[in-house]
């Protein structure tokens, strides 16, 4: 049992991880990462709504007759992640500035839905827990290691501190959609590398 | 569809569909409400000291508060309503600040403070909101691009991007953003004139 909650406590974070090897999630990991700070925050919000959707849906999965247990996930959903909009725009107004527009997009990125309907329906809260835990924290990896790439190839900073000077021109098409397209690629190409080394 | 034995399926009959439905929207609606009444003032008191913040960077010292004598202004053709903020020290104006916006943004909407002399140059300008791309359009509330504009009066020079043929520097690799700025920074102009020629103009003479 105790071998089973710590499986699904680390699960998510390298071996399943939700952008690089399950690929869920994709719009909000290409949209908001232009910086290192947009995907801590991006990431720190879903983690929070991973956890207590995960909770919610594993205490009711067995009073939802199972035909209409899709919309009732996604009003469980969509109430904290408006709860969660709410409470950072009161008390965290800068991040909120920042990341404003995606907030509203964490209620359909598949990850909370995948998990929702792949882990926290069939198992116990305090598991569904742990795997929110999990996932949320490999998300908020992902989110934070590319993030930091696109920002310092695209920008020359890291969380806004300036590594080069002014000499260096950024390859500022990292910060653009495409970049994040390459810069995504390319992490995948070394964790699937690194990955397969250690088989 | 996942089938799984391990736990019972509730049997989806009409009735209980509806009543799963039902209490899961109200349960949800009343606890969105209850946070919502819980953040309303803070999320308030953000906006105004956030647009104060913005105000109190583009003028000169004041010492009143200009949402006491926050005017509505309209542009010539009454389209578009802006905000203008008197800023008194100790009774006198000394400049004042115009809220204005455009749509003309990269990414849309850019709203802005812009505060001016009184002798109608501009001070400078203060971003409230944009959605322009990270590390390009984002750049024009960097200083480098705000200086350019500080003592510089719109009805004396061509307010225009040097690629247009005008007076102002834009952010590279971001002329769509920096059109936009000089474009509400026109619509605050405009809207300037048409008050201070059609509106009171005992403004400035009084005090």
């Amino acid at each position: 049992m105790k071998q089973q909650s710590l499986e699904n406590l680390t699960r998510g974070i390298i071996r399943e991880n939700p952008i690089f090897v399950m690929m869920l999630g994709m719009c909000p990991t290409l949209g908001v990462t232009t910086s290192a700070i947009n995907g801590v925050g991006m990431g720190t919000a879903t983690l929070f709504t991973l956890i207590l959707s995960n909770f919610m849906i594993s205490l009711v999965k067995n009073i939802i007759p199972e035909t209409v247990r899709i919309p009732c996930y996604i009003v469980i959903i969509a109430s904290f992640v408006t709860i969660i909009d709410l409470l950072m725009q009161a008390y965290l107004p800068e991040l909120h500035l920042a990341l404003g527009i995606y907030i509203p997009l964490i209620v359909v990125n598949c990850i909370i839905l995948g998990r929702a309907e792949a882990f926290a329906s069939k198992n116990s809260v305090l598991q569904s827990i742990y795997d929110g835990i999990g996932m949320g924290c490999g998300f908020l990896l992902a989110l934070t290691l590319l993030g930091s790439l696109r920002e310092l190839l695209g920008n020359g900073t890291l969380f806004g501190w300036d590594l080069f000077g002014e000499h260096i021109t950024p390859m500022l098409i990292f910060i653009m959609p495409p970049g994040a397209f390459l810069a995504l690629a390319a992490i995948i190409l070394t964790v699937n590398k690194l990955r397969r080394n250690r088989q | 569809m996942i089938k799984n034995k391990k736990t019972k399926k509730v049997s989806s009959s009409l009735i209980n569909m509806g009543l799963a439905l039902l209490i899961t929207c109200t349960l949800s609606a009343l606890s969105l409400g209850w946070v919502e009444e819980l953040t309303a003032d803070s999320i308030k008191k953000n906006s105004y000291l956030k647009e104060l913040a913005a105000i109190s960077s583009v003028v000169n010292e004041f010492n009143n508060n200009p949402y006491e004598e926050k005017m509505t202004i309209t542009t010539p053709n009454k389209r578009h309503k802006l905000d203008l903020f008197p800023i008194r020290k100790d009774g006198v104006i000394n400049s004042f600040a115009i809220k204005t916006y455009s749509n003309n943004g990269f990414g849309g909407r850019i709203e802005m403070i812009v505060g001016f002399y009184i002798d109608g140059a501009i001070k400078s300008f203060a971003i409230t909101q944009h959605k322009e791309t990270p590390g390009l359009g984002s750049k024009i509330n960097d200083d480098k691009f705000k200086q350019q504009f500080n003592g510089y009066n719109p009805q004396k020079g061509i307010f225009k991007v040097r690629q247009d043929g005008g007076d102002i520097d834009a952010v590279t690799g971001a002329t769509i953003s920096s059109r936009a700025v000089i474009k509400a920074i026109q619509r605050a102009v405009d809207a300037f004139n048409n008050f201070y020629q059609t509106g009171v103009k005992d403004e400035t003479t009084e005090s």
